[in-house]
Formats: C-alpha cells, sequence, structure tokens
C-alpha cells in the first residue's frame, strides 16, 4: 500500500520510493529511505499535506507526493 | 574579497541555529547581502583575529548538496569555486543522524572541516549524551559542542577554527563506504583521472558520486570541460542501468541509504539517550496548533494579534513619538532662514518638504519594531512550518505554496506588511512556479505604507463605517491577489518548473530575548537605510518636480501687488496708534512671526499654570507685539488685534494660491493634468495622479505628497481635514476607486528591485510593474464608472465588489493547475 493510504495513528515500514528525480531525492535528502520505520502523526485541516514521524523527527509532505512512498503497514 | 587572507564558510541544515553562531563570530561587522527575512542569501561578515581580516561567509541552510534546490545549489558552488579556508559544519545535536547526512556530503567535496555540534542544551534536555570525542575520532575531523542560543561554546569554537587558520594540519576524514557501488565509482574516477582540467578543481571521487546520483550540474560540468561528453555521459546513464538492474536498487537510493546508514552506526556509538522524552511536547503542542478546528483558529488568532500588537498597539505608541518628530520639524525651520511676507526661501521649503517627507515615515518605526519582533518570534518558535502545513491545501489551489504564509504574512496579508522583506522571503520556497506567483502578488498585499492612506480616506469618506471599510481594505487584497495568482500560473507561469512541498516539521523552541530584539532592531535598521536612502532621494526629485519651473515674472508681479494692497489696507487702519511706528516697512513681518511663534507653543502648552510663565516669556520678549497678540481690555491693542487677523489671513491665502499656482504649473502637475483624460473613468483628478506618481518611487509618498499639497494652513491641522476641504467635489465612491488602486498599486522603486534580484530577470521586474498598473486602473474604473452609472454610494459599490471577488475566488480555486 502507499504512505497516502495510512490513517493518522497507522504505523509502518518505508518499502520503496517509486518516485525519481526532484521529488525521490527531496524524500530520500528529508531522511524518506527504504527499510526505516515511521508513523502517520496527523493531517493538516483540509486533509492535505499529512505529517509523518520517521526515527525522531517529522516531516510533512502532499498526499500525491505521499502516493510515491510504498509502505508495510505494521 | 581580494587579497583575504582567511575565509570561512558556515554551513549546515535548515534550523540548527547557524544564524546565531554568525552573529556571535562577526557581531556587528556584517553587511547583510539580503533584506530582512530569513537566511536565504549568502551572508558575509567578518572579525579580526591577530590582526589579520577573517571573512565569515554564512551559507544559507540545505538538507543536502545536490543542486535540485537553490539554496543546496548557492552552498555547494560556494564551496566548490571559491575554496574557504575551513568550512564549519553547524548541526543540531538534538537531530545528529539526519546532519551527518549533510556532513559527509561537505567531506566529500574535499575541504577542512570542523564539525560544530550545537544545539548541545536542546538534546540534553531531550536526554541525549553526546559523546564528543569518540565523535571526533570516529570521522576524524574536530568537534566543538557549543549552546549558541546561551551563548556557550564560542571561545572554543573559535579557538579550533583559529589554530585551523593557523595551519594546523587536519586528520583524513571518514570516507563513506558506499559498497556494492564502490566498483563502479572507482571506474567513473579512472576514466576522468587524465582530465586535468577537472582534477584541479574537484575532487574526482565527489564527482563520480554525484554522476551515479544522475546530479544534472555534475552531467553539466562534464559536458562543458570534457571533449568527448557525449561518449562519456552515455557510459555513466549504462553504469546507473547497469546498478540499478544488478542490484535492485536505484543508485541514487542506494547512495543516500549507506550515507544514512553510516550515520546511524555513528550516531549509535556516539548518543547515549536516556530518557527518550523527544517531541513529546511538541507533538502535544501540534495535537491543537494543527488539529482540524482548532488549527485554523489558532492561526487566525496568530495573524490577528500579530496586527493587533503591531498595527493598533504600534499607532498607540506613535502618539507618544510623534512629539519627538515635531520637535525635529521646529528645528529645522529654527535654523533655516525666516520666511518673508510672501517670499518663501527655496532653503527653507527644500529643507522642511525634506523633514516632513522623513518623519511621515519615521512614524512608522514603533510598528515595525513590534511586527519585526513578533515575526522574530514565529520564526524562532517553529511555528512557521505550522502555518505553510495548515495552509498548504488552500494556497495550492491557487498555485501558490504553503511556504507563501510567511512572505505574504510579511507583505501584509490583512494590513501593514512590507512587500520588501516579502519579496526577498519567497527565496525559501522550493517550487519556481509558486515562487514566481507569489513574488509577482506579493506588492498587491497590504503593506505598512499603503495603509496611510486607507486611513486618511476612510476617516474623511467612510466616517460612520471605520471598521467595515478598514476589513473591507484589509481583506479585499486576498481575494484579489488569490485568483490573480491564479491566472498568473495558468498563463504566464504556465511552463514553470514545480518541486515537491516536502517539508520538515521542526521541534517548537522557546524564543530567546536576545535573539527576537536584536533580529527586529536589525531589520528596522535595513528599513531605516531603506527611508534615508530612496525615499529621501525620491523626495528631493519631488521637490524638484513639484516646485518647478515655479510662478512667472507677471504672476508674481501680480502677486507683489497684492501683498502691498493687504499692508496697505492693514496700516491704514492702525494710523495714528501708538503701535504704528513697530509696524511700519518690514518690522510687521517680526509680528506675523512673533504671532506664529506664539501661537505655536500655546497650542503645545496644555497645562493651565505653565501659560502664564509662556505669556510672561513672551511679554519680556516683545511687550508691544504681546499687547497685540493679547490685548485684554486694552481697546486700541484690540483695534489692532482684530486688523491683523484679517492680515494675517490675506497671507495665508495668497501664500496657498501661489503654492496651487506653482503646483498647478509644475512638471508633475502638468503630467497629473496630462493623465487626467485617462485616469477620469476611475475619478481620479490631477492632485490624486500626481499623488499616485509619486507614490511610485515609494508608496508611503503619496500621502506625504497629498500632504504637501493640501499644504498646512495652521499648525497641528490634521491632513483628514485639510483634504476633506480641498476636495469638495470628492465621494466616497471617488475614495474607493483610489483605495483598490492603492491594493493593486505596481512595486515601489525598492520592492522593484527585490522582485529583480528574487526572480532573477529584468523581464519579471517590469512585468511586475506593468499588469498591476493594468488591472489597477481598470477595477478602479470599472468601480467608479460602473458604480456611477448604477448610482451606488461608495459603501454599496463596496459590498457588490467584495461579493463579486469572493465569488470569483471560490471559482477560480476549483480550477486545476497541470503540475
Amino acid at each position: 500500500m502507499t504512505l497516502d493510504q495510512i490513517k493518522p495513528g497507522g504505523e509502518g515500514r518505508i518499502m520503496k520510493l517509486q518516485a525519481i528525480d526532484t521529488l525521490g531525492q527531496r524524500l530520500l535528502d528529508m531522511g524518506v529511505y527504504p527499510g526505516l520505520k515511521m508513523k502517520v502523526l496527523r493531517n493538516a485541516p483540509l486533509d492535505d499535506p499529512m505529517e509523518i514521524e520517521l526515527d525522531g523527527y517529522c516531516i510533512s509532505l502532499r498526499r500525491k507526493e505521499a502516493r510515491f512512498v510504498e509502505v508495510e503497514l505494521l | 574579497m581580494k587579497n583575504r587572507k582567511y575565509l570561512i564558510a558556515l554551513a549546515g541544515q535548515p534550523n540548527c541555529g547557524k544564524s546565531t553562531l554568525f552573529n556571535a563570530l562577526t557581531g556587528a561587522s556584517q553587511h547583510v547581502a539580503n533584506y530582512p527575512g530569513v537566511t536565504v542569501d549568502k551572508m558575509a561578515g567578518w572579525y579580526r583575529y591577530n590582526g589579520e581580516r577573517v571573512e565569515v561567509i554564512d551559507l544559507p541552510g540545505a538538507y543536502s548538496l545536490t543542486s535540485y534546490s537553490p539554496e543546496e545549489r548557492i552552498t555547494r558552488d560556494f564551496i566548490l569555486h571559491e575554496k574557504p579556508s575551513v568550512a564549519v559544519n553547524v548541526v543540531d545535536a538534538s537531530n545528529l543522524k539526519r546532519s551527518l547526512y549533510f556532513t559527509f556530503q561537505l567531506l566529500e567535496m574535499d575541504i577542512p572541516l570542523i564539525l560544530n555540534v550545537n544545539m548541545m542544551d536542546v538534546a540534553e534536555r531531550d536526554g541525549d549524551r553526546i559523546d564528543i570525542q569518540t565523535l571526533s575520532k570516529t570521522i576524524g575531523v574536530p568537534v566543538v559542542p557549543t549552546s549558541m542560543k546561551r551563548g556557550s561554546g564560542k571561545q572554543d569554537l573559535l579557538k579550533v577554527i583559529n589554530a585551523v587558520l593557523d595551519g594546523e594540519k587536519l586528520a583524513t576524514a571518514v570516507r563513506i563506504d558506499y559498497g556494492d557501488m564502490e566498483p563502479f565509482l572507482r571506474d567513473i574516477i579512472e576514466q576522468l583521472a587524465s582530465e586535468t582540467a577537472l582534477t584541479a578543481h574537484y575532487s574526482l571521487r565527489w564527482l563520480a558520486i554525484k554522476l551515479m546520483e544522475g546530479d544534472g550540474e555534475a552531467k553539466r560540468l562534464i559536458e562543458e570541460t570534457l571533449s568527448q561528453s557525449a561518449a562519456f555521459s552515455e557510459c555513466v546513464e549504462k553504469l546507473r542501468k547497469k546498478f540499478e538492474h544488478e542490484h535492485g536498487e536505484m543508485p541514487e537510493v542506494h547512495i543516500a541509504h549507506r550515507r544514512y546508514q553510516t550515520a546511524e552506526d555513528i550516531a549509535a556509538s556516539c548518543v547515549v539517550n536516556e530518557t527518550n522524552s523527544r517531541g513529546r511536547v511538541t507533538d502535544f503542542i501540534d495535537r491543537f496548533v494543527c488539529h482540524r478546528f482548532l488549527g485554523p483558529i489558532i492561526l487566525l488568532g496568530v495573524i490577528w494579534l500579530l496586527y493587533y500588537l503591531s498595527i493598533v498597539q504600534g499607532y498607540h505608541i506613535t502618539n507618544y513619538t510623534w512629539p519627538l518628530l515635531a520637535t525635529l520639524r521646529s528645528l529645522a525651520e529654527a535654523l533655516t532662514p525666516n520666511p518673508g511676507f510672501i517670499e518663501i526661501p527655496l532653503s527653507r521649503s527644500f529643507t522642511l518638504w525634506c523633514v516632513d517627507s522623513i518623519n511621515a515615515l519615521l512614524n512608522y518605526i514603533p510598528i515595525f519594531f513590534i511586527l519585526f519582533s513578533l515575526i522574530a518570534i514565529l520564526e524562532d518558535s517553529g511555528y512557521m512550518p505550522r502555518m505553510a502545513f495548515i495552509m498548504d491545501r488552500l494556497f495550492s489551489r491557487y498555485g501558490l505554496h504553503g511556504q507563501s504564509t510567511l512572505p505574504m504574512v510579511l507583505g501584509g496579508i490583512y494590513v501593514g506588511g512590507c512587500a520588501v522583506p516579502g519579496v526577498m522571503s519567497c527565496k525559501g520556497i522550493p517550487d519556481e512556479r509558486s515562487r514566481l506567483a507569489t513574488i509577482l502578488i506579493i506588492p498587491m498585499l497590504n503593506c505598512m505604507a499603503k495603509v496611510p492612506l486607507y486611513v486618511l480616506l476612510i476617516h474623511i469618506y467612510f466616517a460612520a463605517h471605520k471598521g467595515l471599510a478598514m476589513f473591507f481594505i484589509s481583506t479585499v487584497s486576498l481575494l484579489l491577489v488569490l485568483p490573480t495568482a491564479k491566472i498568473l500560473t495558468l498563463t504566464v507561469l504556465r511552463k514553470k518548473e514545480t518541486a515537491p512541498f516536502v517539508m520538515e516539521m521542526p521541534s517548537y523552541h522557546l524564543p530567546s530575548v536576545r535573539g527576537v530584539l536584536g533580529r527586529a532592531l536589525e531589520r528596522v535598521w535595513l528599513f531605516l537605510r531603506k527611508i534615508v536612502t530612496i525615499v529621501a532621494a525620491v523626495a528631493v526629485v519631488l521637490f524638484v518636480l513639484l516646485q518647478f519651473p515655479g510662478i512667472g515674472e507677471e504672476r508674481m508681479a501680480f502677486y507683489e501687488a497684492e501683498k502691498e494692497r493687504v499692508l496697505g489696507v492693514f496700516l491704514g487702519k492702525v494710523k495714528g496708534l501708538s503701535c504704528e511706528k513697530d509696524l511700519r516697512g518690514d518690522r510687521v513681518m517680526g509680528l506675523v512671526l512673533y504671532w506664529d511663534d506664539y501661537k505655536n507653543a500655546r497650542m503645545r502648552t496644555s497645562d493651565n499654570s505653565k501659560v502664564a510663565e509662556l505669556n510672561a516669556r513672551f511679554e519680556s520678549r516683545n511687550p508691544v507685539f504681546f499687547r497685540i497678540v493679547q490685548p485684554g481690555a486694552d481697546k486700541a491693542a484690540g483695534k489692532v488685534n482684530r486688523a491683523f487677523k484679517t492680515l494675517f489671513n490675506e497671507r495665508r491665502d495668497l501664500l496657498r494660491h501661489m503654492q496651487q499656482e506653482r503646483i498647478d504649473t509644475s512638471f508633475l502637475g502638468r503630467l497629473g493634468k496630462w493623465l487626467e483624460p485617462v485616469t477620469g473613468a476611475a475619478g481620479f483628478n490631477w492632485r490624486v495622479n500626481v499623488a499616485l506618481l509619486s507614490a511610485l518611487a515609494a508608496k508611503e509618498s503619496s500621502v506625504a505628497t497629498l500632504g504637501a499639497l493640501y499644504e498646512s494652513e495652521e499648525e497641528g491641522e490634521a491632513l483628514e481635514q485639510r483634504m476633506a476641504r480641498g476636495e469638495a467635489g470628492f465621494t466616497s465612491l471617488h475614495a474607493l476607486a483610489l483605495m483598490l488602486f492603492m491594493v493593486l498599486y505596481p512595486p515601489c522603486i525598492a520592492t522593484a528591485i527585490a522582485v529583480k534580484l528574487q526572480s532573477g530577470s529584468i523581464k519579471w521586474m517590469l512585468f511586475s510593474i506593468v499588469y498591476p498598473m493594468a488591472l489597477g486602473l481598470a477595477t478602479a474604473s470599472l468601480i467608479f464608472s460602473g458604480g456611477s452609472a448604477l448610482g451606488l454610494s461608495g459603501l454599496q459599490a463596496m459590498g457588490a465588489f467584495y461579493g463579486v471577488a469572493l465569488a470569483f475566488t471560490v471559482v477560480t480555486g476549483f480550477v486545476k493547475n497541470k503540475s
């Protein structure tokens, strides 16, 4: 399943980044890489973007970006 | 920067406290390469060491050193091309692992590096204990722990930096083992080893890693330097494909993975977390701040508080600071030659004009100081990214970005910002299309300088509905800005690049008083410099344009004759009285000045007990004149008093007619009249045209120019009264059209320069000037001509326009952008 399908509170492990180029590199630089555990903290008031926690820090990303992150639910 | 001996670069990820370190190192000796806003450009400063100047460059915060964002490119190019003596990599102690990801990339560029582990206090609070010695040994570079916000550790860091500047050799730093990719990297390095043009300037290993990452700039570098670049690039592409095929992972993912793995191993060996309380407070706060319902309410509250404290309370403070500025004016009056009966010396009118123009701006300082302090608090606390988080969905509908929130707040999303810092802070927006759209719409927000004109017009023409009118003008700009942004991104900006939103949500920090006040003062100071340079220059130009060519000889002879006539009438009335000899010839001018002085002094004295003292002072200065000013029961003096009042008023009328004639015939007056046919549909007469033309230079000038056009007749008379008297035919519909034109007014000169800097092209700057002018004139004409045709009052037209703008905004929000 992809990251955008996970509801707040859901935890998972990042499996694969489908994105290439800018978005892929940006996700990598912000610490989103395969093998890492993550948790969806919340959605913004208008449901988009979403905030996730990764190994001690938090990032937010738009849903259409989260669609490129494959996640395995834990 | 020629002949410099030492050059230090500060580099690090955002929110690591790099700017605090920069300020601590360079103190007051820094020149800001950019305007207030966050650190978006590199800033330069210096300090002295052993009598030598040490240049310090504060590079923009970047998460990585690829070439996808401008921050990353600036940092990378600086290190590659300027070759600093040493780079200080500032890292966030509470987030060591991800910080090291950046450190490794710096090390790969082969520059001498010092690792500054900052925010130790935060890490300790979170329960982290960092073993600095092990860290230093593992990475192989000097490591200095600091808590710059508390001011601790600066001396230790300086000692290490200076030792490196003195030539102390650094040990070889850790090199990341890229595992399966190493053979690929070796292959590329071998192929490039013979290229002396490359080996002289770049680390080949770094270049090889970048090429495997598929970095665009590295590819371009190869294309520019290599003779058979096409064949080589093809080879690199093959290697990338081969790696992905053999190892089932894209090369860039593998590289990032290895960096994170190494960082994690190092962090695991050096950091002991005892309590793991990290993020709990932040998460708790975010449960409210980012809540579905509470979040937007809190956001509105924050913006409301921002404006309430700065605009409303700041305005209140100006009541106390204004007398200081008035004293400045009196001083200028005293220092310049006295006016004649109808001849005002040019040096006097010029000096007072300049003082008035600058005073009008200095009056805003309390407001700016509060505004900048509050913005510094918002930045330091970590609330800004939450604003972006909450607003992104809405703004992205209009082609903008969550991070457009800060520029828009700075630019005046409600009322009272400044477009210059607003435009400059757009640099933080990673998305090129949204960034340009934000830059282009910021001048249409309600900057500080537009507010005086709004306040002036509302006080005169919407006096019964002040609150409503103010709400209208404050919010309508947003309703104009959003659809405009949307239309721009769908048309002229359609083909611009977009970038991912992915944004860090940093932990909350308590802002320090020193940091906040320091930044606020710095920004006020920069604003002041803008005033004394640009606005003073503009005032001079305007003075020339308004005063020359001046009144012709024939008309001047007419005014001379008028002067003789009214003086003759006065002398006739006082003939035979005891004080007659004191009023002959030039002496009557003495009474004019005395009368002026007394009235001014009397107005400033509100305390009754002080009035007697004042009277005594003026009586001893000139007992004869005092009797005329304060005749009491003295019949003869009373007669002179009445005769003189008439004379005084006639002189005032004469001066006003002369001033009006001077402006009528001036260069600017002619241009204003010449434009009347064009602006007629919008209801602007030539006086308004003149004010608007002067606002092109700086919007503050509009009120200053109106103020001068409706020159003060009595000291202390408010511009509201002057204007209401001077524009009898002006209605609230005129005022509304004028206010809306002001909303859409083209950027001032300083903003236009900022637009050029941020958009990187003169073409966009010119566009940013032309399109609001057309839009503004069209809107104002629609309001005035349409409103007149339908017989609407200003208030009705206001409501109708608001409804239309709101509907249009909602509709455009549903149009989809192609990404």
